[in-house]
């Protein structure tokens, strides 16, 4: 279980083009963090970065548990989570098969699962095909996987870009219940969360 | 139930349904089977001198067919992502996509393998010999495609960039392959042509699963 994260001095190149350098950040259990930015600032990138998708051309990123430091592979595979602009789901397969998939995979069970669907409004939406779903409901699905499983550290990428009033304030009261638990939040946003966090501003 | 078993149980489903499942590629094979005597005339003797090999040609093309997919989509949905942040290795992960593609793809062309050499005029006695090749190699197809279509992974016309890069590599099992079946049918020593070939599906699947991994790798990267 990851209980706090810390970001060196650190660099990150796509290609032949640096996005920023000499980053550093430190979150820890129960806080939130959103980092601001312009398009194309590395905000998707750090996130990645911390992901363990991207290698850093400089610097570290640093995973601590209850007992201290965690080796980063271990951290990232049991600890960390990452909603992307892609929802990641299967056009061809109900919701329910892809939620109990992405939740057992990722640790969760069955109960978790539904529970997770139950506090996102998901429950009628469960047997029909991911195609039919609107923009929303599936980013509401993927947004379900992080709910459902014990991971701590929610890494999200402009997680409420396509979801309406209502359900954006049903995902706030979810990160709120995640952060009161001792998790830890870091999203990328261009609208401000609807809980409290600490900017970061990317690539200034 | 464990994450090997919950990854299996989705990537079978998912190969069920990937483009059309077993039955394209079992189709695909009917047709080139169906073809042969419309090129080569339909004298019994001459269909029957190359109908185990035509049999294996056939076998490797029609396991090409729902390679592209294989990893092609979860690198699209943003499903690789996910794959990459479960609790098996990426190379676990990869030996399992490649598992079900076998057990969806191959073991059914394995079955219709016999069917259609022994259509063709290889003899009936010969079955049980095509249905082990085809089994063995069919694994070699997987694991070896498996390997084509993750180092595809984003490029355009990646089917066809897969079957450049995986014909080749499929040379050894299909010679293999037939030498061992040619062998049983004409009376010859076949068991080595029978172990090279299961040498080099175990090959496969021990070391293309590294290749896939980091092809995924630098795929996101």
């Amino acid at each position: 279980m990851i209980t706090a994260l810390h970001i060196e001095t650190l660099a990150l190149q796509r290609g032949e083009r640096v996005l920023f350098r000499g980053l550093s950040l430190s979150v820890a259990a129960g806080e939130a963090v959103t980092l601001t930015g312009a398009n194309g600032a590395g905000k998707t990138s750090l996130l990645r970065a911390i992901a363990g998708f991207i290698r850093p051309a400089e610097g570290t990123v640093r995973f601590d548990g209850a007992d201290g430091p965690l080796d980063a592979d271990d951290a990232r595979r049991g600890g960390c989570h990452l909603v992307g602009h892609q929802d990641g789901l299967k056009t061809g397969r109900s919701a329910r098969d892809e939620l109990m998939f992405q939740a057992r995979w990722t640790g969760g069970d069955e109960a978790s699962a539904l529970d997770a669907a139950e506090r996102l409004g998901l429950t009628p939406l469960l047997d029909l095909e991911v195609r039919k779903l609107s923009a929303g409901q599936r980013r509401r699905l993927a947004l379900a996987r992080l709910a459902a499983s014990p991971r701590t550290l929610w890494l999200l990428d402009e997680p409420m870009a396509p979801l309406d009033a209502q359900r954006r304030a049903q995902f706030g009261e979810l990160m709120g219940a995640h952060i009161a638990g001792g998790g830890l939040i870091i999203a990328a946003v261009h609208d401000p969360l609807p809980i409290p966090a600490r900017p970061v501003e990317v690539g200034a | 139930m464990s994450a090997a078993t919950t990854l299996l149980r989705r990537e079978l489903a998912l190969a069920w349904g990937r483009g059309g499942g077993p039955l394209l590629a079992l189709g695909f094979y009917a047709a080139v089977a169906a073809m042969l005597p419309l090129a080569l005339g339909p004298e019994p003797a001459r269909l029957a001198a190359v109908a185990s090999g035509v049999s294996w040609v056939g076998l490797a093309l029609a396991s090409l067919l729902s390679l592209e997919r294989l990893f092609e989509r979860d690198y699209e949905d943003g499903g690789l992502d996910l794959l990459m942040m479960g609790p098996l290795p990426l190379e676990a992960v990869a030996a399992i996509k490649c598992l079900a593609q076998w057990l969806v793809a191959g073991a059914p062309l394995a079955l219709a393998a016999p069917i259609g050499a022994i259509a063709l005029g290889a003899p009936a006695s010969a079955a049980p010999m095509i249905f082990a090749c085809a089994a063995l190699g069919g694994l070699a197809f997987a694991f070896v495609g498996g390997a084509g279509a993750a180092l595809a992974l984003g490029s355009r016309r990646g089917g066809v960039l897969i079957a450049v890069i995986v014909l080749p590599l499929l040379v050894p099992p299909v010679i293999f392959g037939g030498a061992a079946i040619d062998g049983f049918i004409g009376g010859l020593p076949w068991t080595t042509g029978l172990m090279l070939l299961a040498a080099y599906a175990l090959a496969a699947v021990a070391l293309t699963p590294f290749a896939m991994a980091g092809a995924c790798r630098n795929a996101l990267s």
